[in-house]
């Protein structure tokens, strides 16, 4: 079967994102395009501020009306999400996308029971009778591999431990069997062991609901765990796409080698690490060409004036560098 | 008047040279005598409910924990929340008190009649916090941060300000730049860097680094990562370095002390403890590691559930229902961690390292690690 006949679950052209400040306008998100196939998992890597969590807020169509200037063209499924108003997102939202966020303890309402919450949004989205939704929220929070799911049921999320909070709120996300499950950095704030549990879970789930699900996180160890392709955003924008093998094992755009050159894993104790210099770029001043460029060793001075656009380097690879023939990852680990 | 004096010796201190020779003019009892030894440290928190607010039961955070702290080493202090990593940062650094137990420094009892107070233990030992925007004053610029503490200690205003600028240069942020400059109006790998420099403003013997690089984004870490190993041999330094990032633990540390429930698990040289294990929750840890290839996921959990509450931790050993092995004896009998008092020693509080326990694995070695993948360095190579 030719894989790019599927028709892709989510299309995204050109989504530019700015938000009005006081001291100017903040461009959170600068020309993003990616596509998502059904039951296909894409990871957004980026550090804090690159535009990742805002990109997944604008396909939820979460971003304050008010403060968010958002253009470009979403689509998921058939609907073009930036085309709908408030009333029909809320219909779509639990039902055909859902979302999860990093800290379940403020994503959960305290004074509702955690069966009370997965219930509402079945009864919301399928017309369930109470009875019958919360049937289903037990059903839902064994799926989940909650311990003693019945006595969670009736426990207030403060009496849950991290881990069981954020398997709850995955237990919600579900509840409707959305055809895209949005993930903001779910185990970024959960124990090592923990994480790898609900890492695996949503995997699990995923492959076996079909289901799409876009995950982002700044751990590039998690990245390699969950996706089937990532997407590496750097000042809102996307510099390099791939299948998770291609990107995070033969990485082309200087960001990326050196975000995995900075990797701790397997360092030699006793031995600089190889790090990328500065910091990231201010988003209310970006520089003209490559945001990259000024932390950049294999910048010129083209870099600097003209913004680069994707180029192909292997069959669905892409990376954003105009310099991506004289990047080579040998090149940069002759240093280390 | 008698504050005024010692500022005044301080003072006169601080004119030498910042970067500390080998042979340490503040060493007390040589290379042998630990600089730090900790010895069955307790902190219970009490919990306090009904209508007479009476103790109803106690976080058992800290929970007779005893190791000693070599000098020059850094040792890393691993484990998952909740189990006391960071209460222990706090009573160390005399933050909050502890129920029982000593500390000694360097030879020095803390807060004993005959030992050194904590005034004094505190010029010797600083700590850097998680929150780099929290620890610093909003409203002070970063160079008055920085010599806020030779201030208290009696410094004069001028000569502190110099010191703190001196200081600025040393974690690479330029003092003719960032001097004036308000927390708010730089970065967190920046913020972080001021709080190390106002931690070394004292010229501590040891520097506690609870989670200092867990905030940053993973290409300032690594950078702030490299900067404490240039601190550490510039100015003679000691690390406590506290993180629940095996990675990052594994590249910094010498030695490991791992953490479940507020006990000592195992201890032991960083080497050993990662290559080869004894605890079952120290080799569930390094199994939970994710790599950055994408053929090497891990397809099943180390560890099921997450850590029980502190408040009614299991009999005997605290890990058994978590734990794979776990037998009969592990419900009954506390398993202990021995000569904690030997730096070199790997120690686990395991009863199958102990022959005699009547544990069906006594003496035998934990299963190998499976093989972890090589550094994406040589992959690409």
């Amino acid at each position: 079967m030719n894989a790019a006949l599927v028709p892709s679950l989510v299309e995204v052209r050109d989504l530019s994102v700015k938000f009005a400040g006081r001291d100017g306008a903040v461009s959170a998100v600068n020309g993003v395009s990616f596509h998502l196939k059904p039951a296909e998992v894409l990871c957004l890597i980026g550090e804090s501020g690159s535009g990742k969590s805002v990109t997944m807020r604008a396909l939820m169509g979460l971003l304050p009306k008010r403060r968010a200037q958002v253009e470009g063209y979403i689509r998921i499924a058939e609907h073009e999400i930036l085309a709908l108003d408030e009333r029909r997102l809320a219909t779509l939202r639990g039902a055909a996308m859902a979302m999860i966020f990093q800290e379940p303890m403020t994503a959960l309402d305290p004074v509702y029971t955690i069966g009370k919450q997965i219930a509402e949004a079945v009864q919301r989205h399928a017309h369930a009778t109470r009875q019958a939704a919360m049937a289903r929220a037990l059903e839902l929070l064994q799926l989940v591999k909650v311990p003693s799911p019945e006595r969670r049921l009736k426990a207030y999320p403060h009496e849950l431990s991290g881990g069981m909070r954020q398997r709850a709120m995955i237990a919600i996300a579900l509840a409707c069997q959305p055809a895209l499950l949005l993930a903001d950095e779910p185990t970024t704030a959960l124990d090592a062991t923990v994480q790898v549990q609900v890492l695996i879970l949503l995997r699990k789930l995923q492959q076996e609901f079909g289901m799409a699900l876009m995950f982002v996180t700044h751990d590039l160890g998690v990245a390699a765990q969950i996706g089937d392709r990532v997407a590496v955003m750097y000042a809102g924008r996307i510099v390099e796409e791939g299948s998770a093998q291609e990107v995070l094992l033969n990485p082309r755009h200087p960001y990326t080698i050196g975000m995995l050159a900075s990797t701790m894993q397997g360092r030699v104790r006793g031995r600089d690490i190889e790090t990328i210099p500065g910091s990231p770029p201010d988003m209310r001043f970006l520089p003209p060409g490559c945001s990259f460029a000024p932390r950049c060793r294999f910048a010129t001075a083209s870099c600097r004036e003209t913004m680069p656009s994707a180029v192909t380097v292997a069959p669905g690879h892409t990376a954003a560098c105009s310099r991506v023939a004289e990047v080579s990852p040998s090149a940069k680990l002759a240093v280390s | 008047m008698r504050a005024g004096r010692r500022a005044f010796s301080l003072g006169a201190r601080r004119t030498q040279p910042r970067i500390v020779p080998p042979g340490d003019p503040r060493d007390r009892g040589g290379p042998a005598q630990p600089l730090l030894l900790v010895e069955k440290l307790r902190k219970y928190f009490p919990i306090t409910g009904g209508v007479l607010n009476r103790k109803i039961g106690a976080v058992k955070a800290v929970d007779g924990v005893s190791f000693v702290v070599v000098k020059g080493e850094t040792l890393g202090i691993v484990g998952e929340s909740g189990c006391g990593k960071s209460t222990l940062a706090r009573l160390l650094v005399g933050l909050i008190p502890s129920d029982s137990g000593s500390v000694v420094f360097d030879g020095d009892p803390v807060g004993g009649a005959h030992g050194i107070s904590l005034r004094e233990l505190r010029r010797n030992l600083q700590i850097v916090f998680q929150d780099s925007d929290a620890s610093l004053n909003p409203r002070l610029p970063i160079e008055e941060s920085i010599a806020y503490g030779p201030r208290v200690h009696g410094m004069a205003r001028a000569e502190a300000k110099s010191t703190a600028r001196d200081l600025l240069g040393r974690v690479g942020l330029r003092p003719e730049l960032f001097a004036p400059r308000y927390p708010h109006e730089i970065s967190g790998g920046q913020k972080q860097r001021v709080n190390i420099a106002r931690a070394l403003a004292l010229s501590p013997r040891l520097l506690i680094l609870d989670e200092a690089v867990s905030a940053l984004d993973k290409s300032v870490e690594a950078q702030v990562l490299n900067l404490l190993r240039y601190l550490k041999t510039h100015f003679n330094l000691t690390y406590l370095f506290i993180s629940h990032d095996l990675n990052v633990v594994s590249f910094i540390a010498d030695r490991v002390m791992v953490m479940y429930l507020g006990q000592v698990v195992e201890i032991g040289p960083s080497d050993a403890i990662f290559d080869a294990p004894k605890h079952p929750y120290t080799r569930a840890l390094l199994e939970s590691r994710l790599t950055v290839d994408p053929r090497h996921r891990i397809e099943a959990p180390p560890l099921t559930g997450d850590p029980p509450n502190p408040i009614a931790p299991p009999s005997g050993c605290r890990f058994r229902t978590r734990c794979a092995f776990a037998e009969e004896i592990c419900a009954e009998k506390v398993p202990g961690l021995g000569g904690w008092r030997d730096a070199a020693a790997h120690l686990a509080a395991c009863h199958m390292t102990d022959r005699m326990s009547g544990h069906s694995r006594a003496g035998q070695a934990l299963p190998p690690l499976p093989r972890a993948p090589k550094p994406i360095e040589a992959q690409i190579a």
